[in-house]
Formats: structure tokens, sequence, C-alpha cells
């Protein structure tokens, strides 16, 4: 088979990470060779940050170039648009509606661009999700990452129950709950 | 799946291989991105001792001592950190090891987050010290465990190159035992081991005669390794880059140097004499191509590849294949790194771009302070150098120049090297003022206890060091305690100090927000019938504070954490507290 290539987007703090580790840990499950790419250090402050996840029968690089990506999940609009160059043609993005505005913008240096996701509509697929809505809906706005993944998983070809139980195994036990919840509101949306 | 194969971090798997080799010492100072390896290396405690030391000096000594003593160590640092590390490091090359001594210098291509771009195979050339470089995850475990046999073969620390996208990336590794290995016993061995000139002279003699032989060994090394393909396409290459070579072109044929200094020479101009054409492949400087092309061999290099930033495939596609990957960039605002919502720097930066002071910057978080909205750190140079310069400033210029001016430095910095130079400035009778932005941590490399904080890496409650007394002990006369987010009372004190012709010291101690999270009790927001859209407000530069449509203030309360700054700025009393 030929590697599968996904990219999580969004700004440092929103938990790409975590998001990337249960990819990660779903994909080896299913017996695959894994590699996936982080970000650490300053430009987790707030920055724009991407994580790579790619797998198949034998990975080489750890990254997904420019017109690569089989699945964009963005947590962010902008962060969607900046990245939307990576996706293949086919490629499907995944995209939570939230906008969150970049220092230049905030000081006026710079407009945030309007009608991201119409404009991404003309050339890819888009699943657009307001997921910060779903996770107030919860009680906890730090799970709406896991509620894109759950609208994700529905994109690619993994079982319900792979995806749960890698969150149980990656998240700490008292955090797993919620993030189940979430994981199924999002499956379900 | 076999419980024997785990994905790990490549800082993660430096650590596994670290450990499986007998490591009983690891020092370090944390730095991206080469913190993961003792983080991770902590988690084998029961088996060895690890810390973080003040600097990479400090780190590298520990772990020439721990050599000394027989036993295989490590110390860890990123790129910059190998230069404050380099002066044992160039004698240890002369001295050679008992127990087996590995450096990781993890470069940053790219600069994801470092001051340069600089490349440690440069340094290790200089100071005559091999160097291994693995390709991925599974690589560097099981290539640390051989510069560890390498190390002790040779009679020479071994410098382990990883770059930022190698530590942070993830891949399987096959977990094996850790080896029992005896420590070596002690002679006295001042000829070796003194380095004194006449001593000294001798071992020079030693050390070349070393590295020639290790470059005609390292020809037969598992870790050089020729993967015949396609001869009409040859690749020297080696860590991260080898991949984009595998992914780009497959069918090309492959030298894949595991040891990139020294180089094996014999083992090059065979490979070269089999391929019609031949490229180097490696991130930053012309390292391996310069020597190539010194033996009088046809490569091509840097005239097509770039000696900045990352590589990648689609490089190789354009500038080898000649294909362009066709994917347009939209043209949309950057989103450059910030200071998070409730940051502690962000309320002394804003008290001193309001009184209009510049700032000599350090490393840290705080560097962040250098850009708009804040824009009040004008210098930003290595780790420590805010006080040096400053000084450097005033004995230059007087001390009225600097009476517009502050050192900013945080407290693990200011434990790094920055307390040399506070001991400078009251010696050699400065009168700058100091701001320690003391935030309990190693705040940007994500949370790092050091010698001022109480705790050690293995997780022991210990004395912490008082920087306030510290400061008085070196000599300073007037250091004060203020908490950061006490605007009125910061902007005195800074307004008091920077007048003074006498050094002043002042610390403002409060956690970094991320430090110890404690529950948001409480959150701030705009009363919109007061807001006078005056955008005071909005001076901190705080992302959860932004400006609608009509001008009023919005303050999204799923980032806010009530620390109040932006409140304090309000002269309206537009803003106000709402619990959670």
């Amino acid at each position: 088979m030929e590697t599968r290539n996904i990219m999580i987007v969004g700004v440092g703090g929103q938990g790409t990470l975590l998001t990337s580790r249960i990819l990660g840990g779903v994909m080896l499950g299913a017996g695959y060779d894994v590699k996936m790419s982080e970000v650490h250090g300053m430009a987790q402050r707030g920055g724009s940050v991407v994580t790579y996840v790619r797998y198949g029968e034998a990975v080489a690089e750890p990254i997904v170039e420019e017109g690569q990506a089989d699945v964009l999940i963005a947590f962010e609009q902008l962060e969607a648009l900046r990245y939307a160059h990576f996706l293949k043609k086919d490629g499907v993005i995944i995209i939570n509606t939230q906008k969150i505005d970049p220092m230049p913008v905030v000081i006026g240096a710079a407009e945030y661009p309007e009608g991201i996701i119409d404009g991404l509509k003309k050339d890819h697929e888009v699943i657009a999700v307001d997921a910060m809505e779903e996770a107030l809906k919860l009680g906890n706005p730090k799970v709406f990452n896991v509620i894109v993944l759950g609208v994700a998983a529905r994109h690619m070809d993994f079982a319900k129950e792979q995806w749960l139980e890698v969150i149980e195994k990656t998240v700490k036990s008292k955090f797993i709950e919620i993030n189940r919840k979430a994981f199924e509101t999002g499956y379900g949306l | 799946m076999d419980d024997n194969k785990v994905m790990m971090l490549g800082n993660e798997a430096i650590a596994r291989g670290a450990y499986e080799a007998g490591v009983k010492v690891s020092a370090a100072y944390p730095g991206t991105p080469s913190t993961e390896i003792s983080e991770n290396l902590v988690k084998y405690k029961d088996e060895l001792y690890c810390e973080w030391s003040p600097n990479e000096k400090v780190a590298m000594e520990v772990a020439i001592g721990a050599s000394f003593a027989g036993v295989r160590s490590l110390a860890s640092m990123k790129h910059v950190g190998v230069n404050v590390a380099a002066d044992p490091l160039y004698s240890m090359s002369y001295i050679g090891v008992t127990g087996g001594l590995v450096l990781v210098a993890a470069d940053d291509p790219g600069l994801y987050s470092s001051q340069n771009e600089q490349d440690s195979r440069m340094v290790a050339r200089a100071a005559h010290v091999a160097v291994i470089e693995p390709s991925d995850s599974a690589e560097a475990k099981d290539y640390i465990k051989f510069a560890y046999e390498l190390s002790e073969k040779y009679d020479t620390p071994v410098i382990f190159r990883t770059t930022t996208r190698l530590s942070h990336s993830q891949g399987l590794v096959t977990l094996e035992d850790r080896l029992d290995i005896a420590d070596k016993p002690y002679e006295r061995n001042p000829a070796k081991n003194i380095m004194m000139p006449g001593f000294a002279k001798m071992r020079h003699v030693v050390v070349e005669e070393r590295e020639k032989r290790l470059a005609e060994d390292s020809c037969d090394f598992p870790i050089n390794r020729v993967e015949m393909r396609d001869t009409s396409i040859g690749f020297i290459t080696s860590g991260i880059p080898y991949q984009y070579v595998r992914e780009a072109l497959p069918d090309a044929s492959v030298l894949k140097l595991g040891l990139v200094n020294p180089l094996p020479r014999r083992l090059i101009e065979d490979f070269a004499s089999k391929v019609d054409k031949l490229y180097v492949f490696e991130e930053l400087d012309p390292v391996i191509e310069t020597q190539v092309r010194s033996w009088g061999i046809e490569v091509t290099g840097k005239e097509i590849f770039t000696v900045q930033g990352e590589y990648s495939a689609n490089l190789l596609r354009k500038a080898v294949l000649k294909q362009d990957p066709g994917a347009v960039k939209a043209e949309v605002p950057n989103r450059p790194p910030i200071l998070c919502p409730g940051c502690p720097h962000r309320s002394a930066f804003t008290v001193l771009s309001k009184l209009k002071i510049h700032a000599a910057g350090d490393i840290g978080c705080y560097t962040l302070g250098a850009v708009p909205p804040l824009s009040v750190i004008d210098t930003t140079v290595c780790m420590g150098s805010s006080i040096s310069s400053l000084h450097g400033m005033e004995k230059a210029k007087g001390k009225d120049y600097i009476k517009n001016w502050v050192a900013v430095i945080g407290d693990s910095t200011f434990m790094h090297t920055g307390v040399n130079s506070l001991m400078n400035l009251v010696y050699n009778q400065g009168t700058g003022t100091v701001m320690i932005l003391d935030n309990s941590t190693t705040g940007m490399t994500g949370h790092q206890d050091h010698a001022a904080t109480g705790k050690t890496l293995q997780g022991d409650i210990v004395p912490a060091i008082n920087i306030m007394e510290l400061c008085r002990a070196i000599g300073v006369r007037h250091v004060y305690e203020v908490d950061v987010f006490d605007v009125e009372k910061l902007e005195e004190t800074i307004k008091r100090e920077v007048a003074r012709d006498e050094v002043s010291v002042i610390i403002t101690k409060t956690p970094c927000v991320l430090l110890n999270r404690t529950p948001v009790t409480h959150t701030c927001q705009v009363d919109e019938e007061k807001c006078k859209k005056c955008g005071m407000c909005l001076r901190p530069g705080c992302p959860a504070v932004t400006k609608t449509a009509d001008g009023t203030t919005r303050i999204d309360t799923t980032m806010c954490n009530g620390c109040g700054l932006c409140k304090s700025q309000c002269k309206f009393g537009a803003i106000v507290d709402v619990p959670v």
C-alpha cells in the first residue's frame, strides 16, 4: 500500500501533540509502520504548529510535503488555509471553525482573511465543524481537539473501537471519560 | 505486534540507547531540541544518575568526571550549548576517555527554536572528535550504543549529532536489555589526564593519529553503508536527509554515512567511481562536500542545495528531478509565537513599554518581548549576555546612556551564565539595572528545574538557591522583589532603580502560568457599556484580548485565566472579574 499522509495543524497549545499521538497509536495498532513529526519549543507558544503522521508498509521521511496530504485536520481556520497547499487534489480537510487572531491581526498590521471555508471548498472536500461549541456543551473546552479527531476518524479506515482503545491508553486516567465522550460526539456529527 | 517494538521520539530513543549502553551518569542543560533526552533518561533513575546542570560547560565536565571514574557517561545539549561546553570538549579530545563519553549535540536547521543555525559537525572537526549521526529513532537508539563502543575503542569523546527533525520525530524502536558494562579501574595517568603544555603537545600527536586510524577503519563500519541501486545517480548523505533521498529518488544509489567525522575516504572514492553523477546531500554547511571535493572527486552539492534551513524530498524533486510539486501557498498573515495569556513576562514588558525603556534581552520565552506590540527588547545574543552587554554599553557611552535601559533575564538563564555577568557588573563598578524575570522554571523548553527551584531532575527536593540572597552576596546593595502583576509598584521600582547610580536588581517573582496549573477561578470580561474603545487594554498584546468590528474589546474566556493585566490598563473600569 502507498504511504498515507495526515497533517494536524493549529495554534500552539491547542493539543496537536495529543491528537497525533492518538492517530499514531491507532495506525500502529493496525500493524503499520508509522512515523510522526512534531513541534516542540518556542513555536509551541501560540505560534502556528503542524504535526505530521505517516503510515504504510515502510515509511521513510517523517514529514508530509506540499501536495501530498490525504487528510488535513485543522484546529483553526487560518491554519487550514496556511497549509491547504499540502493537500493532494482528492485530499480532505476537517476544519474546526474557530478563529484565533494571530498577533499581526490583533495589532492591526494584517487582516484575518474572510470566507476561508468557502474558498477551500472550491478545490477540496471540506468538513467544517464548530468543535469548540460542542466541547463547551460537554463542559470542557479543552477536548475540542478530540471532537475534531472524532470527525476525522469517520474519514479514515479504522474502526471506532480502535480509536477509543487508543484514547484510553493515551490520556491520563481522570480524563478518559471526557475524551471518550468528545470522540463519540465528533464521530456522531 | 511485537511488545518490544514501541514508538519513540528521536530524543526518547537516544535516551533509551544510552540506557541500554549502560550509561551511569548523564548531565545536561535544557535546550530545544535536546531537552527530552534527559526527561526520558530520568525514567531509568533507579539504574543511573541524571541531572540538570546550570549550564552546558558544567554538564560536560560532570560527564567528563564520570568518564575519569570509569563509567559510561552522557552530556546532552543544543547546538549553541556546545559552544558553552567547547572548552572542556576541546581538551577532552586530547585526553580521551576512561569510561565511554558521548556528547549529544542537537542542531536546529530551520531555527525552530534557536538564535542561529550553526553546524556542530564544524565544531567536531575543529575539536578532532568523531561524529555519529542517525537517520531515525531506530538508528538513534542503535547508533548511540555503537558510539560508546567507538569512544572506548578509539579513546575519544564522540559527538552524537541529531537535528530538530530527528529529535522530534517518532518512529518504531525495538527495545533491548541494558548492557552490564563493568566500570574501568582508575589509574593515575598525568601525561594523559593533565592538559598542561608538555603533556598536551604529546597528546596532540595521538589525536592526529587517532583520527587517521578512525577514518581508515570506518570504511568497514556497518554504520557507513553502501546501497547500490541504479548507478546513474549516487548520493552521499546522512541523518534525516537520507530519508528524503529514499523518498524522492528510491532507485538512486546511496552511500549512507553513520560516521560523519572523520570521513571514510576509501569508501567514498570507491562509491564515487561506481556512479555516473554524484551528489552530496547534507543540511547546513558543506562539511562532507568540501572534503570530498578536496580529494579531487567531482560532486554536486551546495550549488543546487541550500545551506539554510531544513531539506525535504520536494527539494530533491525540484533540484535534481526538475519536477514542480505545483502546490501554491496561500498568502496568509503570519502567526509567530507569542507570550501565553496570563504570562508574567507580559506584565513586566507592558510596564517597560509604558516607560519607554529599552531592554538588553536574553534567551527564553521573554525574547518574545521583542515583537510588537510590546517591542521592549532591543538586543538578544546568547545565554547570559543581557547583563554583560548592558555593562559594555555603559562603559562605551557612560552611565547616563543606560538610564533608559535595563537588562532582562530569566531565572534559569541567570543561573546558567547571567550570574557571572552580574559579578562583573559589581566588580567593574557598573550602574545598570537588571530585571530577573523569575518564573520559577526553565519555561521555553517546557518547564525544567534548576538550582533555584528547589527540585532536581530526579525529583529530589533540595534547598533552592535564593536568587535575592545570591545577588546580595555578589555585592548588589539594591535588590528588590516585586509581584509582576502589581504594575504600579513595578513601575515605581523600575523608575527609581534606573535613575540610581548603582547596580540594582529587580526580581519579579511570579511563576510561569503553565507551571503547576491551578484551576482558573475567574476570567476578565468587558462591560460593553463602560468600554470607551480606547484600546489601552490591547497594548499588552494578550491573545485573549481582541477588538470587535465596532471597536469594543472582546475577551476570549476560553483563553483568559484572569491575570488582570488588561484590567489594570483600563481607566474606565470596563474590565471586570467574572467567577468561572
